[in-house]
């Protein structure tokens, strides 16, 4: 792929904290390596803002390998930027051509609130985590890899289910700030193996009840949630979860 | 677990959706193929009786309270949906939104369709349920028995001098709405209630998408074969 530079106008949200309102600012970047990611382009421009003695833009980022799920731009109007199944840290730069005009905004919902310029609150998440998204094993010695069967479509699904980052892109995608796809990878990945067998039905109710008190939307099947997310998470899952609520809210006593 | 808090949860209320929606869509084959009479040619002889078995008929008459009670909690429960769902985006909107993509336009417009939906009912009620049941209708004789006479009451509204063009457009733009409302609700009521078999969920979409078609498109050939002179 041929190497150029770009020189970018950035339209960024910057916002002081969760209580003041934010607004949108212009930045001109210049000399933009194509191979660069999207983060070491913000990270260029932060090092410039700080040295002209501006406040660097705040945006969350960890591994910068696709796999943390930290990082979480709205780009362009879509969450992760143009690229398909893809996160922001993987985004690189010869998806822009010279003289394009970006916008970058957070995540929007009522439960990721914006903390600082593009980080949002996404605390939410590990608080439907803690709700019962685990399995109570008393640790000791590993157990023998094969002393479990697991049949290998099973395994599978539920290896698909587990590749869910919990970045987020699904609720910033959904028109109703749904967390439904995050939840349903959650519940389906421990529900399709024996060892999440034990709390399958209370796992899910918890689960749930968490996901309602965190302010998020409900589902109504769209498919945006899928199509935007990095990991290509199934809608399926969404299905595999309404049935799991409809059997253990079934059987509660 | 109570059943209150089965059905209040965020998941709760979308079965609550999801099963009205295939109840009425039940409702709809019933209510499509008894209107089909219509055309069989007979000037309205088949459906009036059709019609009458409708309203007699005790096993009708019980389904009708359910199926108000259906229509009913599918209408509020959406209403409520659709605000609370609209609510959990913030004040804040995106300035640039094409988050939707891998989106169908009618699957993200369920409520607006549903509204539409809502307006055609009422008018659709007025026009045939209310003077069925309550104001009374015009009578016919088959075989030395009284019937109502439905297809001359639809007749008169569809073929009407001043109205009929202006009526049958609107039933038109209701069948379509409804046509739109299936091609989502359909497969989304089956995935609501957790079909989450691969196999079912590619049947459930055609047939989904068959069934958005065809029941539409009889319905809406109803008023034009009226207006049109072909029963």
């Amino acid at each position: 792929m041929e190497h150029y530079n770009m020189n970018l106008n950035l339209k960024v949200w910057r916002q002081k904290n969760s209580k003041t309102r934010g607004e949108f600012k212009m930045y001109r970047v210049e000399n933009i390596s194509s191979e660069m990611s999207f983060l070491e382009m913000f990270d260029v421009l932060n090092e410039r803002l700080i040295a002209e003695g501006d406040e660097p833009i705040a945006f969350d980022h960890d591994c910068r390998e696709g796999i943390c799920g930290m990082c979480s731009m709205y780009i362009n109007g879509k969450p992760h930027g143009p690229w398909q199944g893809n996160t922001t840290c993987q985004l690189h730069m010869r998806a822009f051509k010279d003289g394009d005009t970006i916008v970058v905004e957070p995540w929007r919902s009522n439960a990721f609130p914006v903390i600082k310029d593009l980080v949002v609150d996404r605390t939410a998440f590990d608080r439907i985590i803690q709700a019962g998204g685990y399995i109570s094993v008393n640790t000791g010695n590993a157990v023998d890899g094969n002393a479990l069967p697991i049949n290998k479509d099973k395994a599978d699904a539920s290896f698909a289910a587990a590749m869910c980052i919990g970045c987020g892109a699904c609720v910033a995608a959904c028109k109703n700030s749904s967390a439904m796809l995050f939840l349903s990878a959650k519940v389906s990945h421990l529900a399709l193996l024996p060892q999440g067998e034990p709390e399958r039905n209370s796992r899910v109710l918890s689960m749930v009840a968490q996901m309602d008190k965190e302010g998020f939307g409900s589902c109504t099947n769209t498919g945006a949630c899928e199509a935007t997310c990095p990991k290509e998470i199934s809608i399926s899952y969404i299905a595999k979860l309404n049935q799991e609520y409809l059997c253990a809210s079934l059987t509660a006593e | 677990m109570t059943w209150k808090q089965m059905f209040t949860s965020s998941v709760g209320k979308k079965l609550t959706m999801g099963f009205t929606g295939i109840f009425l869509i039940l409702f709809l084959i019933v209510h499509v193929g008894l209107n089909a009479c219509i055309w069989a040619m007979d000037d309205g002889k088949m459906f009036n009786k059709a019609a009458a078995f409708m309203g007699d008929n005790v096993v009708p008459r019980i389904l009708e309270i359910g199926l108000f009670a259906g229509i009913i909690l599918h209408i509020v429960q959406g209403f409520m949906l659709e605000s609370f769902n609209r609510k959990a985006r913030g004040k804040v909107k995106y300035a640039v939104d094409f988050g939707n993509k891998g989106s169908k336009w009618y699957s993200r417009s369920m409520g607006l369709l549903g509204t539409l939906l809502l307006l055609f009912l009422i008018m659709h009620i007025a026009h045939f349920w209310v003077p069925s049941r309550i104001t009374g209708l015009a009578e016919v004789s088959y075989d030395d028995k009284i019937y109502h006479n439905l297809f001359a009451e639809m007749k008169t509204v569809f073929t009407n001098q001043q109205y009929g063009l202006v009526i049958v457009i609107l039933y038109v733009l209701g069948c379509l709405s409804l046509a739109y409302h299936l091609a989502h609700g359909f497969q989304s009521a089956f995935r609501t209630i957790g079909v989450s078999n691969k196999r079912y969920n590619k049947m459930i979409t055609s047939l989904g998408y068959c069934f958005a078609i065809i029941v539409p498109l009889a319905f809406a050939l109803m008023p034009i074969s009226f207006y049109l002179g072909w029963v």
